[in-house]
């Protein structure tokens, strides 16, 4: 038996549509069989990790929570993979942002003002713009693979957090704890339903950014460069577009929403920073951007399900003790249906047995 | 002398997980294939071989569970990017995640348990040779095979016909194709190999150089490895050279950390990251050598037309 791929002539706009979809239902097929494989009653495990967090009003706020820093990283690593630049180190872009953002409330925290939030913003989507510039850098100026470099900043970036937070940053009042101080009233992101949950206006900077960006690509004339010089360098050439100034576009807007996801997260969800700051949000965003099939509105569904796996692995972690770490193999599962269901929407598969291979490729 | 011997040793040591897994890689990216997830199969290779050898109580058969698990992934792998086609780049990072959370789930129950580690095989007269002769003939397995995998790739790349053919497939798919190779059979293969490497590093990683279970315990060494074979301009021999200057690195930030210096131990640790970025920015620069270098299929997909 042997597969084989045929080019379909158009691409199915069938499967276009279905494909996330039928990616989402062998996920849930696969985590069953891994769950009964473990012990565990599939249906309950299923339904305490995927439903449960969706029947009551906290845990929808805490999905928002999630769900936030999802979207946002993913909207920006959209324009940058449809350009076809390989912006791997959004959880780097994530962390300095949160750094850089927070330098107003751990420096000079004693300053209360209107001020204080609107500039943290600013500065933790400068600050992970900057970071996002350092790999665009080096690809234009130095070939320099943006893959590996934009990545090893990620570890670079953590070392830094972690040295800020057991350093010069630690609250002098915290008892030796590696944290900072707790930041002051006006420098913590407002809730935006405080009566039924804890839910940041975080979320709506998600929603903010998902509708810009879908707007962008759809009908400005920057959306439009960065699909061509993704699809054909060359033909953008001879369009006029340059491919340079494009790396440096693509970085820099999905490292600012990442900082600006990095900011909002510190802001609105920790009130402090801690030597960890993110549970791989940065990595969790690229299966969120294909999953959401480069599609601002696509990512914000997508971002939504992969908050789901979060949540679904706290929780079904305290009521059925699985692992924690269920989550993340959820997520690998996903990514890889979803890169397996899209190869439906150019080919065709073709299961054939060994006898038929043998007699096609004799008649030919 | 003494001192200076254990340095040596332990450069060996840190050197080795970065020589096997990027030997492993160079072989896949000279057949046309880029694999980004030698970070996911190092991990499963260092869970797999410890989890293994925990319950057998064999470091050998523990080690050859590593090889099982990584070539595991790299057949997922395969079959996602040579039989489905879908993005390499996408699906390398896809094993990665899913590599990292599934060992995390194995690991689970192991998290700190001390392990057993590898014993030596000491080579009689070559060992007792001064300075090198320890250092060189008196190691455990994993590190003869890395050293013997470094030449073995060597000689079959340049000097037998496979190695040919599949230089040939990585720089023309369509062209060896067209000429009869089987360009789809050969870089399953090349996949398989690079799969069994990575897993054996990560043997190393919990069998040799800490023998225990520590999650994420490969700490970047898969995307270290990765910038090896840019830097070694995918020849075997550079990346021994390279694999070592970074085991050095990492030792040497290790010694720094210990003697203090009143430098933070955060910076030190950065050093081998920063390290990998400088190195790839020297390399790099000189486009027209890139160019040269490089596989000129790399990364694309191949559907045979009929």
């Amino acid at each position: 038996m042997r597969i084989e791929l045929e080019r379909r002539p158009a691409h199915s706009a069938l499967f276009s549509a279905l494909s996330p979809f039928i990616a989402l239902g062998l996920t849930v097929i696969a985590g069953a069989i891994i769950f009964t494989i473990m012990g565990k009653n599939p249906v309950a495990a299923l339904y305490s990790f995927f439903i449960e967090p969706l029947t009551e009003v906290w845990s929808l706020h805490e999905l928002a929570i999630k769900a936030a820093p999802l979207i946002l990283i993913a909207v920006g690593l959209s324009v940058c993979f449809r350009s076809n630049n390989w912006n791997i180190g959004a959880e780097g872009q994530f962390v300095i942002g949160a750094i850089s953002g927070s330098i107003i409330p751990i420096v000079f925290y004693e300053w209360h003002s209107v001020l204080v939030l609107p500039l943290m913003i600013v500065m933790g989507m400068a600050g992970g713009a900057l970071y996002a510039a350092i790999p665009a850098l080096l690809k234009t100026r130095f070939n320099t693979n943006e893959i590996l470099s934009s990545l090893m900043l990620v570890y670079v970036a953590q070392l830094f957090l972690d040295w800020l937070v057991r350093g010069p940053w630690r609250n002098p009042e915290g008892f030796n704890f590696p944290e900072t101080r707790d930041f002051n009233a006006s420098a913590i992101l407002p809730e935006i339903l405080p009566a039924s949950g804890r839910a940041n206006f975080g979320f709506v900077f998600a929603i903010i950014a998902t509708l810009l960006t879908w707007f962008m690509m759809r009908h400005m004339l920057k959306g439009f460069e960065v699909s061509v010089l993704g699809q054909s360098a060359r033909a953008g050439r001879f369009a006029g577009f340059s491919a340079n100034r494009m790396v440096f576009f693509a970085f820099l807007f999905s490292g600012a929403l990442a900082g600006l996801a990095g900011i909002s997260e510190v802001s609105g969800a920790i009130n402090e920073l801690q030597p960890v700051i993110s549970p791989g949000y940065g990595f969790t965003a690229i299966i969120v951007a294909f999953l959401g099939r480069l599609n601002p509105l696509g990512i914000f569904a997508a971002g939504l399900i992969l908050a789901l796996t979060y949540l679904g692995g706290e929780a079904a972690q305290i009521s059925i003790g699985l692992p924690d770490k269920i989550a993340r193999v959820f997520q690998g599962m996903l990514l890889f249906f979803v890169l397996a269901c899209d190869t439906l929407i150019h080919y065709r598969v073709r299961i054939k047995s060994a006898v038929h291979a043998n007699a096609a490729g004799e008649g030919a | 002398m003494e001192l200076t011997e254990a340095i040596l040793f332990t450069i060996t040591t840190a050197a080795t997980p970065l020589l096997l897994a990027a030997i492993g890689e160079l072989v896949v990216e000279r057949s046309g294939v880029l694999n980004l997830g030698v970070e996911g199969m190092i991990v499963m290779g260092a869970v797999v071989a410890f989890v293994a050898t925990e319950l057998s109580g064999s470091v050998y058969l523990g080690a050859f569970s590593g090889v099982l698990a990584g070539c595991a992934l790299a057949l997922l792998f395969a079959f996602m990017t040579l039989t489905l086609v879908t993005n390499q780049v996408a699906t390398g990072l896809a094993l990665t995640i899913l590599g990292l959370g599934v060992s995390g789930m194995i690991g689970e129950n192991f998290v700190g348990q001390p392990g057993i580690k590898m014993d030596t095989i000491t080579i009689p007269v070559l060992s007792s040779i001064p300075l090198i002769g320890k250092l060189l003939f008196d190691q455990d397995l994993i590190f003869y095979i890395s050293i013997f995998s470094v030449f073995g790739v060597s000689w079959f790349l340049f000097r037998t016909r496979a190695g040919l053919k599949l230089r040939a497939i990585g720089d023309s798919h369509g062209s060896a194709h067209a000429l009869g190779i089987t360009v789809i059979r050969t870089r399953y293969l090349a996949v398989l190999f690079g799969g069994a490497c990575a897993g054996l590093a990560g043997a190393q990683l919990s069998l040799v150089y800490t023998p225990q279970w520590v999650e994420n315990m490969s700490a970047g060494r898969g995307w270290i490895a990765l910038a090896l074979v840019v830097f070694a301009s995918w020849r075997p021999l550079r990346v021994l050279a390279g694999a070592y200057l970074f085991g050095a690195v990492t030792i040497g930030q290790l010694h720094a950390q210990a003697l203090g210096f009143g430098i933070p131990s955060q910076f030190l640790s950065a050093l081998p990251y920063l390290a990998t970025i400088v190195v790839l920015v020297i390399i790099s620069r000189n486009k027209r050598l890139t160019l040269m270098n490089t596989p000129a299929s790399l990364g694309q997909s191949f559907v045979p037309d009929r």
